[in-house]
């Protein structure tokens, strides 16, 4: 009976998008569930890291979600979790080979945290609370909706250090060498936001921006 | 089926496991030469970096061949080959295991516009895990050009510190020998380095200033002799 139902949802019904669009604002993995916090903090110094990561991770979230959902019903229950965590590490070492061949300096650049992806929170999370129970189809949007959830919020932390910090996005300068103390201008890079403590916190702005607008997402207590 | 049993359980593990096994193997071979080729290629920008010479990745083979003019593998202060390859080639982690006399190390002969170089590769131990890098030496095999370094995971923000402009700028100029007896150049405490032979350790990264201070005594030992001679 429930297949049935199934099939005749379209690909891209209401409810399917939603699955997508949540993760964007509503649910958000970082600033609305605060999961993946670790890695947000780490790699977000420059723009083409925090890139590369959120790619990544979008790879390794739909590709894990569609296959632990495609094995669900093969899945002996007591080693489950064992089970996700072979996918998802099979899957990192897959993305780590891949960069080290083909984008090697950002390889160097990531260094731990490609391996790192295996315990970011959001992935196993989604894994145990959706792929399990839900077909391949749902499971894909679900995986793509929250890794490219967490991806925005990495892009655009990324985004303030790297200029704020550095005054460059993606490598290029971008605040005019003559506005600098040092050439007799008035701007100097905030150091400050070179360094995690920072990335906390224009993580704490972005959720309290968030809020503001979207009240629903504000704790009744 | 009962997913559930003992036996289905260790069946779908081990099916599981071989399968994975099979496939990140396959991977790892398959891509195995590009990979290998993209730190052959960062092992030539280092090289070229310690005589100043900054490419990009894709064209550090190109500036290799040019700027590198020979490659001397030396043991005991004399050349036993001069074969570009087996110099490239030599692994420095198995090399410095052996004395300094007895370990069979590459020198690498530059021509940068019309003067002529020698670069020294070095390996040693930092906290975490191997350090390594480049010194180059004018022609007369005393004074230092440049030194850039390297390592594996090292603590950001203080050991980590070598690999920085602020630690390398300090070498050149320095000496390694002092007439005609070798001495190494130290690493000392931040702040007490003086004269020709000591550079500023890193504070906070006392382990790994003093691996760099073994490994510049120790890689730089087994070429004391040949210099010597030149």
């Amino acid at each position: 009976m429930s297949t049935e139902v199934k099939q005749k949802e379209s690909l891209f019904s209401k409810k399917n998008r939603k699955l997508i669009s949540d993760p964007f604002n509503d649910n958000n993995p970082i600033t609305v569930q605060v999961l993946g916090i670790c890695s947000a903090l780490a790699i977000t110094v420059k723009l083409e890291p925090a890139v590369v990561m959120s790619l990544s991770v979008v790879f390794v979230m739909a590709a894990g979600n569609v296959i632990i959902s495609l094995i669900r019903n093969l899945i002996p229950n007591r080693i489950r979790i064992i089970v996700q965590l072979v996918v998802v590490a099979s899957l990192v070492v897959l993305v780590d080979q891949f960069l080290k061949a083909f984008a090697y300096d950002v390889s160097k650049q990531l260094s731990v945290f490609v391996g790192l992806i295996i315990t970011n929170c959001i992935i196993m999370g989604r894994f145990e609370a959706f792929a399990l129970a839900n077909g391949p189809w749902k499971s894909f949007m679900d995986g793509i909706g929250n890794s490219i959830g967490y991806g925005v919020i990495l892009i655009a932390v990324a985004f303030f250090r790297e200029l704020l910090g550095s005054g460059a996005l993606l490598g290029f300068q971008v605040i005019p060498d003559s506005w600098y103390i040092a050439n007799g201008g008035f701007y100097a890079n905030n150091g400050f936001f070179l360094f995690p403590p920072m990335a906390l916190i224009v993580v704490g702005l972005i959720i309290w921006a968030q809020r503001a607008k979207n009240t629903k997402l504000i704790e009744e207590n | 089926m009962n997913v559930n049993s003992n036996g289905y359980t260790y069946t779908f593990a081990t099916v599981m496991v071989v399968l994975v096994a099979v496939l990140l193997s396959g991977t790892s071979l398959g891509l195995k030469s590009k990979r290998e080729s993209n730190v052959k290629q960062e092992k030539m920008q280092s090289i070229l970096a310690s005589v100043g010479v900054e490419v990009d990745r894709s064209e550090a083979q190109a500036a290799y061949d040019e700027v590198i003019t020979k490659v001397l593998t030396i043991k005991g202060g004399e050349v036993v080959s001069e074969d570009r390859e087996t110099g490239f080639n030599v692994d420095m982690a198995k090399a410095i295991k052996s004395s300094n006399m007895e370990r069979e190390v590459p020198l690498y002969l530059a021509n940068k516009d019309g003067e002529s170089f020698f670069i020294v590769p070095m390996r040693g131990k930092g906290l975490w895990g191997p350090v390594w890098g480049f010194v180059s030496l004018e022609a007369d095999g005393n004074t230092v050009v440049g030194a850039n370094f390297g390592h594996k995971s090292e603590t950001p923000g203080l050991g980590a510190e070598i690999s920085t402009p602020m630690f390398t700028d300090q070498f050149p100029g320095k000496k390694i020998s002092e007439a005609g007896i070798f001495q190494s150049i130290s690493v000392v405490k931040q702040g007490t380095s003086s004269g020709d032979y000591a550079v500023d350790g890193i504070s906070g990264g006392t382990i790994t200033s003093n691996g760099v201070n073994d490994m510049l005594a120790d890689c730089l030992a087994p070429y004391a002799e040949y210099f010597k001679n030149i």
